[in-house]
């Protein structure tokens, strides 16, 4: 292991609290909602806040004591924060400078990161007639040319507008698996983070909550926040064998499971009717619309009942459905969709 | 605007214009305008040594005392320049607190030397410069502090090379007006460094000198005062706007 | 200790310098507030503006005090400063009654301007020699002034305490190289007074005034430079009978009694 940390900051009315480990090479992304500590957590890492307790241990080195400039430390910071006096050039160089080399070797280093970026001909520029893509390459230029053991990035892609952060996205992905250091990433984006991540851990009010593969924690939630980010239902039960009980409600599910048990199922998977289907399909209640509402080419409709379930339906089905909130309507889940997993 | 305008109208309509020409060229007039351009000059430059770090003190550091730390640094706005002139001499006069361990050390007492009239200019016009630095510091983003730390840079380098950078308007700005006020600066300059020509005589000290017995030659001195500020002003805002284009 | 309190004392004497210096705009304005409450009596005057040398500070005041004790219901305001500033106040229109001022040459100013009434001089003062108590360049005459070793304060020349001051050295034949020319006799009083200097020349009135925190030399050359204070009710004065009843009050006996007793002498 590369970084081995507790983290502990504790504030009025806040506590962080949360252990991190993360491999050579290996990217881990910290999600979460907002103020749930994951910048705290990185600026502790940084040195740019004290550890009320807890260790940070960097390729078997302590740092927890050691000042912010004397961590083998990257950090990319959310609106990158590059020097506004400086070229780009210069900003890259800063930490090379201020590492002792002179200011030829510096600016060689800086210029090569930058070719390696893509960005020579902007050597001269200053940032703020740089485009968003070009500040944040830059940015990561300026936090790699220290030669960090340990590459932090807080919210890298949320100063980026929707279309140019697609591509930014791709390429950063590149070029941290390029970086043989740990890396640790801050976001609240979960597409970002499922693309950007070899291991996601997830924090909520400053804890960690989840953690495991991007794809593993997109099938299997363990709260409702990470549930509403991947777009799943998720119910928490009694498991017995082949059946979850929820809210009175027994649930078919893929997977055989016992005692305390997760139900997650895609909102396509919920099919709606007017009347009680014959037939008798497992997975049947009946509940009361409570919301309508569009998303993306779909409509997704919230309904109330013993359980609460969003449901994805064409439009064409809302007109024919007549689905009016109000309504009573009969709900039906596929149980091939619905996914048991122990809480 | 009129209530800044006026009293400035009022010199220029009063001027003696015809004979003004011969009044510049006393060798006096000559005198203590360059011994005011010099003393203001050193004294914004002993402000800006002394001042910038001090503001930085106050605008990024918490320390017991800062507020009243921050509350001293103005006093010498409240007080009167005459009685602060005193309050100078009762420090650095020849029986004063550090004056006397001076004179007995080096045999050298500031009083009545140039450099005396440097000390009360500098303590009249700190409060500008350290005012000016201070809300500088404070209106710009720390955060580009903290990605210089973690660029590896300590906080001698963090200041140098990214604080003062990034609150330069600031400190120009508070430069220009403690300049200004050291170069109007009256009262403690005579009340510390006294009056001589040619040794501590600025141009105010001359002004108000001519003022009791040649209302005239006051105007002419103060116009001249006037004017080389002004364009002095003018001159460096030009050269500022220019390099920062 | 003693040296300290001194210090501290002359401290205090700075700001009181400071306030008493009322501006003339200060006391017109007094005036119109005050006017309503005059008696029915016609046009009873009874406030009364009386310029002042700074040297006068404490006998006017103290004649103040006697001349409102004499005119009840009668206020006299006063505005001490250097005698040529206040002859530009005047000669600018500022509105007083009285000018009493510490040289001809800043009375002459008014008169030429026409602002001045009957003259009479009234005081005479004289200069000595000021030394700190412990008196540490060792003067003891006029002549030791002119050891470079011993530190001067002057009054500058434009002030009457430095045209007198030139003329006694002048009178004496000897050329002293002050460190300082000072703006007025108060401010280089208090340089004697802090110690920053080891003599001046200044006003007899000014040695006895400061009581004891400056010692005074008396030297013969100061007869040949003795200073005549004049003073005149004014033109335009806004009150001109209680204006000639002060000036009055300071020729009399009772004046000039209050006068003596504060070192100035007799014209």
């Amino acid at each position: 292991m590369t970084l081995r940390a507790r983290i502990v900051v504790r504030r009025p009315a806040f506590r962080l609290d949360l252990d991190l480990t993360v491999g050579r090479g290996e990217v881990v992304t910290l999600l979460g909602p907002n103020g749930a500590g994951k910048t705290t957590a990185l600026r502790a890492l940084a040195g740019l806040i004290p550890l009320t307790e807890g260790s940070i241990e960097l390729d078997g080195v302590r740092i927890e004591r050691e000042p912010a400039e004397r961590r083998p430390v990257g950090v990319v910071f959310q609106d990158y924060l590059l020097f506004p006096h400086l070229s780009a050039l210069d900003n890259v160089a800063f930490g090379p400078r201020c590492q002792g080399r002179s200011k030829a070797e510096a600016r060689a280093r800086a210029r090569e990161l930058l070719d390696r970026m893509g960005l020579a001909e902007f050597s001269s520029v200053r940032p703020r007639r740089l485009s968003g893509g070009q500040a944040q390459r830059v940015a990561l230029a300026r936090a790699l040319a220290v030669e960090p053991r340990l590459l932090l990035l807080d919210e890298p892609l949320a100063a980026l507008d929707a279309h140019t952060r697609l591509e930014i996205r791709s390429e950063l992905r590149r070029r941290l698996t390029a970086f043989d250091g740990a890396t640790v990433l801050v976001t609240h984006d979960p597409l970002d983070a499922m693309v950007l991540a070899d291991r996601l851990v997830v924090v909520e009010d400053g804890a960690v909550v989840q953690e495991g593969a991007p794809g593993e924690i997109a099938r299997r939630p363990r709260t409702d926040y990470v549930a509403r980010l991947v777009g799943l239902n998720l119910f928490r039960g009694e498991g017995d064998g082949d059946r979850v009980t929820v809210g009175g409600l027994a649930f078919a599910a893929e997977e055989r499971v016992s005692g305390p048990a997760f139900v997650a199922f895609p909102p396509r998977a919920v099919a709606l009717y007017r009347t009680r289907p014959d037939g008798s399909p497992r997975n049947l209640w009946e509940g009361r619309i409570d919301g309508v509402e569009r998303h993306g080419d779909h409509i997704r409709v919230h309904v109330d009942g013993p359980v609460p379930v969003a449901a994805d339906v064409t439009p064409a089905a809302v007109a024919e459905l007549d689905l009016t909130p109000g309504r009573r309507i009969w709900v039906s889940v596929k149980a091939a969709e619905t996914h048991a997993y122990p809480a | 605007m009129a209530f800044l305008v006026l009293p400035l109208a009022g010199l220029l309509i009063r001027a003696p214009w015809s004979t003004l020409p011969q009044r510049l060229a006393e060798p006096q007039v000559i005198e203590a305008l360059r011994l005011s351009l010099v003393t203001a000059s050193v004294a914004t430059v002993v402000c800006l040594v002394l001042g910038v770090p001090l503001a930085w003190l106050l605008a990024r550091t918490d320390f017991p005392g800062r507020r009243l730390l921050r509350a001293l640094v103005t006093v010498p706005l409240v007080l009167p320049p005459v009685v602060g002139g005193v309050a100078l001499l009762l420090v650095f006069g020849r029986r004063g607190l550090v004056g006397q361990w001076l004179e007995s050390a080096f045999g050298f007492s500031l009083p009545f030397t140039t450099a005396g009239v440097v000390v009360a200019e500098a303590f009249v016009a700190m409060p500008f410069l350290v005012i000016a630095v201070e809300g500088a510091l404070r209106a710009a983003d720390p955060r580009y502090e903290e990605a210089a730390a973690t660029l590896g840079a300590s906080r001698f380098t963090v200041f140098r090379r990214v604080t003062l950078p990034l609150v330069a308007p600031g400190v120009l700005a508070g430069a220009v007006l403690c300049w200004a006020r050291a170069l109007g600066e009256f009262g403690a300059t005579i009340t510390f460094a006294g009056n001589f020509p040619g040794r501590t005589q600025t141009m105010p000290l001359a002004v108000y000198l001519a003022l009791e017995t040649e209302p005239e030659a006051a105007i002419v001195l103060s116009l001249v005062l006037l004017a080389v500020s002004v364009v002095i002003l003018a001159g460096l805002r030009d050269r500022w706007v220019g390099a920062a284009a | 200790m003693l040296k300290r309190l001194s210090l501290i004392a002359a401290v205090a004497s700075v700001f009181a310098l400071g306030a008493c210096g009322s501006s003339p705009a200060d006391s017109g304005a007094a005036r119109a507030s005050a006017a309503p409450a005059t008696s029915a009596s016609a046009p009873a005057e009874s406030e009364l503006t009386v310029f002042a040398a700074a040297s006068l500070t404490g006998t006017f005041t103290e004649l103040g005090k006697q001349f409102e004790a004499a005119h009840p219901g009668s206020k006299v305001t006063f505005n001490f400063g250097s005698s040529a500033t206040l002859a530009q106040q005047i000669t600018q229109g500022a509105p007083a009654d009285v000018f009493a001022a510490a040289s001809p040459a800043t009375m002459k100013t008014v008169a030429d301007a026409g602002l001045a009434g009957a003259q009479t001089v009234f005081v005479r003062n004289k200069l000595e020699i000021a030394v700190p108590p412990d008196n540490p360049g060792k003067v003891e005459n006029l002549k030791d002034l002119t050891d470079p070793k011993v530190k001067v304060a002057l009054c500058a020349e434009q002030v009457p305490c430095g045209a007198a001051a030139i003329k006694a050295l002048d009178a004496a034949g000897l050329k002293v190289t002050p460190v300082t020319l000072e703006q007025d006799v108060k401010a280089t009083l208090t340089k004697v007074q802090l110690g920053e200097v080891d003599a001046a020349l200044v006003y007899q009135t000014d040695v006895i005034a400061s009581a004891g925190k400056v010692t005074g030399i008396p030297f013969p050359e100061a007869d040949r430079a003795i200073n005549d204070y004049p003073i005149a009710p004014l033109a335009k004065a806004p009150s001109p009978a209680l204006a000639q009843q002060f000036v009055e009050l300071v020729l009399s006996q009772q004046g000039r009694d209050v006068l003596t007793k504060a070192g100035f002498e007799a014209p």
